[in-house]
């Protein structure tokens, strides 16, 4: 079973049903026992990274995620993907989860002013390492991105970038470890996307 | 990077996609659900849905087609078509919709753009603009395109942006439904002025149609209706046409 943080950050709506579509067994929760219970946990997120993480720790499940990181398969999504790491420079400062290495930081401060924030659309994702989420994924495949700032700073940790005059970093690992983030919406790019969510499912 | 973006438009009345033309003569098309499979399987990059009706119950089967899309097809879904106030915002996005698109209801009252921004993020909130000639002005129009509002195209434009908008869709009344090519002059003044992604709309007949536009790089996609619906255009052949001349789209 997968439990799916709710923790009042954004839209689950495309998320649940995609692992729906692909019949794997999901809850949508943000109660300590169910991610206790569950095989994986995905973190989704949309919105202010300062906000999500006061909400994460509202919710009283800072401690339960990171206690349960190292445990069992965990996926950040969006802005679920940039709170696993240590810190973000959006509107001030503010401390992650700390569960991979690095920092999020603005687009706009490192792509010049000719491309278009938020890096918005569908780009492709190529393959820097090679992992078992990419179990049914071919390098080059296109995923849906929408966001502002992104994670620096990480780059033994990237499986996969995409090129938006920086590189960006789309798919993340930590270490060995079993927690993963994608940058983009898996559950908004098409059979791409649901492909990866398999895998996850499988890892 | 980013590719360019083709995407479909659907009208949707009583639970079914519908054509007419200016509201008359509408006939029945599709079911929605297959209609939008049809789309994502042959390689649209977003769908777009347009609720037609007025009437409640109208919007509750409107609901009910989106949740039944957004169950099973993963790519954006954009809804417009009445989105009045930011409850009409909730009530799609909770449905299943990935932006909410808004005309007549932010000309009214243009501080729902920033309301619903701040709300949901600039990135949900897409301006969708009917623009016509009058008198060489830009003028925007209202209520499908019924109304001349007086307002001007370019200053509304920037507004929308200023404002929160995320995207601007750009629909030439003047090119509309003439299937002569996307009305480019319109594209071309209104995209040196705004920073967000713009969307050109009207006036799609052809593939060479949507060459001519991407030639043009601050449009970032192509929405069209006719043209696909009818299969005039099958999108899998007009992206391989497209990438073979040099544009860069998701195949």
């Amino acid at each position: 079973m997968i439990a799916v943080i709710d923790y009042g950050v954004g839209n689950l709506f495309s998320l649940v049903s995609s692992l729906r579509f692909l019949e794997l067994d999901c809850i949508v929760t943000n109660k300590r026992e169910d991610l206790l219970r569950a095989e994986r946990i995905i973190l989704p997120g949309v919105g202010a990274f300062g906000d999500a993480m006061a909400k994460l720790r509202e919710s009283g499940l800072e401690d339960t995620v990171k206690e349960l990181a190292g445990a069992k398969p965990l996926l950040g999504i969006c802005l679920g993907m940039q709170i696993l790491f240590d810190k973000s420079y959006e509107h001030g400062e503010h401390e992650g989860l700390g569960l991979i290495p690095g920092t999020v930081a603005p687009l706009a401060a490192d792509i010049g002013p000719a491309l278009k924030v938020p890096h918005m659309g569908w780009n492709r994702l190529e393959v820097v390492r090679d992992d078992p989420i990419f179990k049914y994924f071919t390098n080059g495949e296109w995923v849906y991105y929408v966001h502002s700032f992104y994670a620096k700073n990480c780059t033994e940790n990237i499986l996969g970038v995409s090129e938006y005059s920086v590189m960006v970093t789309g798919l993340v690992r930590s270490g060995s470890g079993k927690v993963y983030g994608m940058q983009f919406h898996p559950e908004k790019s098409g059979e791409a996307g649901l492909r990866l969510l398999r895998a996850f499912a499988e890892i | 990077m980013i590719s360019k973006r083709i995407i479909p438009c659907l009208d949707v009345m009583n639970g079914r996609v519908v054509k007419g033309v200016n509201f008359k003569n509408i006939q029945d098309m599709a079911d929605p659900v297959e209609m939008a499979r049809h789309y994502s399987e042959t390689g649209a990059d977003e769908l777009v849905f347009y609720d037609i009706t007025a009437s409640f119950e109208g919007r509750k089967l409107f609901a009910d087609v989106l949740r039944a899309v957004a169950s099973e097809i993963f790519i954006p879904l954009t809804v417009g078509g009445g989105i009045n106030s930011l409850e009409d915002f909730d009530m799609v996005l909770k449905s299943g919709a990935d932006k909410v698109s808004v005309n007549s209801g932010a000309i009214k009252d243009p501080m729902m753009i920033s309301s619903a921004a701040k709300r949901y993020g600039s990135q949900c909130v897409v301006l969708s603009m009917d623009v016509k000639r009058v008198n060489g002005k830009f003028h925007v129009f209202a209520k499908g395109g019924r109304i001349d509002t007086g307002i001007d195209a370019l200053e509304w434009a920037k507004m929308g942006e200023d404002l929160g908008a995320g995207e601007i869709v750009l629909n030439s009344i003047d090119t509309d439904g003439v299937r002569g090519g996307f009305d480019l002059p319109m594209l071309r003044a209104v995209g040196e002025i705004v920073s967000v992604p713009l969307i050109a709309s009207g006036g799609a007949g052809k593939m060479e149609d949507f060459l001519e536009l991407f030639r043009y790089d601050r449009i970032d996609a192509g929405l069209a209706a006719g043209v696909f619906h009818t299969k005039k255009i099958d999108i899998r052949d007009l992206k391989s046409y497209l990438g073979d001349n040099g544009v860069n789209v998701r195949i």
